[in-house]
């Protein structure tokens, strides 16, 4: 023990203190810009305009959405559970963010003025594990909120999700299985950097892992809870699901944080652990490509999610289980089985 | 700068213990179950944090993708599903549970001070596993020197849980089959029964028919 706290320097721990700041900064406003682009986006597809009047193009409308949020009554129902509807919003929101420590945006690069500099807060040797404990996690938050609420359209939305994450996660899980055992590391930075040969394209989802990766991106979608497999906020048939008894208040704002920055995490997740992470062409000689092309990676699956809401209807609730059950898991176990004879073979 | 390095980890010990025995005391002590089962999260919780003071991370993550992560869920699910408002008092079936209850007190408390007195406290070298020129196999806790131990010196009773975790998901499908087996006969015994009334009665309104006929 002593041994590690003895190593910590008083610069590590300033440098640390900054990235985190700057990384909680990210987290804070990246739902702000995801909600733009996504009310934008949806409106193209659905053939209207979407929100234009704030500030140029409607930019500023999250902004102002934001201070609607802050200045509104905040009301709690009379029959919910105080104490657990005003922990609900909470418990969602902070697992949430404390995933963002271990996203890996880029390599370790030569900044001027600053010097070498790691584009991460941190990496530990259960970094994976990690994210997807913190995940797990969250869930709780959708579920007190269901239950809090003590109204039956919450309670509903809070048991499907429940049920729904549970289903998941095992796939989820499973889908990232055959990656790791081509990368023989739990470390996201080292998941990462296995996956810089062939001039920085010999990504997973190339390298035997296309499976994986479709397993992965559906669970993922099912994990955070977003069309079509919403049904914990199905509004057509619960109104608003686990979250209809929060009124647009800070509460409701800090829910509808979390989901965005779960869909963050799930998309740096399938970035880093199937499609190469910061690695593309041309990374080693310019290292802030990197940087570039971690963004780009990013932004398709976050416009994925919007595409689909855009696209698809929802399933059905026994669709949905049925689909996670006898579909994917057994897909994915599958997939661990080719993955672990192609790394006899090949590795 | 050396004597803060050596007080921290003794405060974060002393506040994550204390926060451990907080939540385990609030998990007996609620009477609504939602409760009871939030503070064994919190409690699990603080268990992964002191497994990673003890720098085992890949125990304190298992930790909570495991239990905190998925069977408090199911936990939490069951209360949910059958809204379990308020413990009911069933205080008298139990009485006798209290006065077991303090010879085992003491029977744990003798063997947490034996624990303290016998077991070599001796700690055995801790490296980070991201130190440079550490392997990873070698260091402590890590998912390296887990599976390496898991799958050469232990491989036996970590085959002998898998095979007791099969039994178990057997077992459970064997005692879910058959109560929809015995379902299945009892609806079908009631709805022969009311067929057999069914016609019955009809028999009856036919002979009554029959006779108004006449």
């Amino acid at each position: 023990m002593s041994s590690i706290i003895e190593s910590i320097d008083i610069y590590f721990l300033l440098e640390s203190l900054i990235k985190i700041a700057i990384v909680f900064v990210i987290g804070l406003l990246s739902p702000v810009g995801m909600n733009w682009v996504e009310r934008r986006t949806l409106a193209l597809i659905q053939n209207r305009l979407g929100p234009n009047r704030v500030g140029p193009f409607g930019l500023l409308q999250s902004l102002a959405d934001g201070i609607k949020f802050a200045f509104k009554e905040d009301i709690i129902p009379l029959a919910a559970n105080r104490w657990l509807y005003t922990l609900a919003p909470i418990v969602a929101v902070i697992p949430a963010f404390m995933v963002t420590i271990v996203y890996p945006f880029g390599p370790e690069i030569d900044l001027p003025f600053i010097g070498k500099t790691k584009f991460y807060v941190t990496n530990f040797n259960v970094g994976l594990l990690y994210v997807l404990a913190m995940t797990s996690l969250g869930v709780y938050g959708i579920i007190l909120a269901g239950w809090g609420s003590n109204s039956k359209y919450s309670l509903l939305g809070g048991l499907r999700s429940s049920a729904q994450v549970i289903s998941y996660e095992l796939s989820l899980s499973l889908a990232l299985v055959g990656a790791m055992l081509q990368a023989g590391s739990l470390d996201l930075v080292k998941i990462v950097e296995s996956q810089s040969g062939w001039g920085g394209m010999q990504w997973h989802i190339f390298m035997f892992q296309p499976l994986g990766f479709i397993i992965y991106l559906i669970s993922a979608i099912a994990e955070t809870n977003r069309i079509p497999f919403d049904l914990p906020e199905a509004e057509t048939e619960l109104v608003g699901g686990f979250h209809t008894e929060y009124s647009s208040s800070l509460k409701f704002a800090m829910l509808f944080m979390a989901e965005y920055v779960n869909m963050l995490t799930v998309s740096v997740l399938a970035t880093v652990i199937f499609l190469g992470g910061w690695n593309g062409p041309f990374v080693k000689e310019i290292p802030l490509l990197g940087l570039l092309y971690f963004f780009i990676k990013i932004s398709f699956f976050m416009f994925l999610y919007i595409w689909l809401r855009g696209t698809l209807p929802r399933f059905r609730y026994d669709q949905l289980m049925n689909f996670g059950w006898k579909v994917l898991l057994p897909l994915a176990l599958v997939n661990i089985v080719i993955s672990a004879v192609i790394g006899l073979f090949v590795y | 700068m050396d004597q803060i390095a050596l007080d921290i980890p003794k405060l974060m010990f002393l506040a994550f213990a204390g926060i451990a025995v907080v939540a385990a005391f609030n998990l007996i002590l609620q009477r609504n179950p939602i409760y009871s089962a939030l503070s064994l999260i919190v409690t699990l919780c603080v268990m992964a944090a002191l497994f990673l003071m003890l720098s085992a991370p890949f125990i304190a993550v298992i930790q909570i993708v495991v239990y905190a992560g998925a069977i408090m869920v199911l936990f939490v699910f069951v209360i949910m599903l059958l809204n379990i408002r308020e413990e009911e008092s069933k205080v008298d079936r139990q009485k006798y549970l209290k006065w077991a209850a303090a010879p085992m007190f003491l029977a744990l408390l003798a063997q947490v001070f034996a624990v303290i007195r016998y077991v070599d406290a001796q700690a055995p070298p801790i490296q980070s596993p991201n130190a440079p020129g550490v392997n990873p196999a070698d260091s402590l806790g890590t998912v390296e020197s887990i599976a390496n131990a898991m799958f050469t010196t232990y491989v036996l009773p970590f085959e002998a849980t898998s095979v007791l975790i099969l039994m178990a998901i057997v077992g459970s499908q064997l005692l879910a089959r058959r109560e929809k087996k015995e379902d299945i006969e009892r609806i079908e015994e009631a709805l022969a029964v009311e067929q057999s009334e069914q016609e019955l009665a009809h028999r009856t309104s036919e002979k009554s028919n029959e006779e108004v006929a006449a």
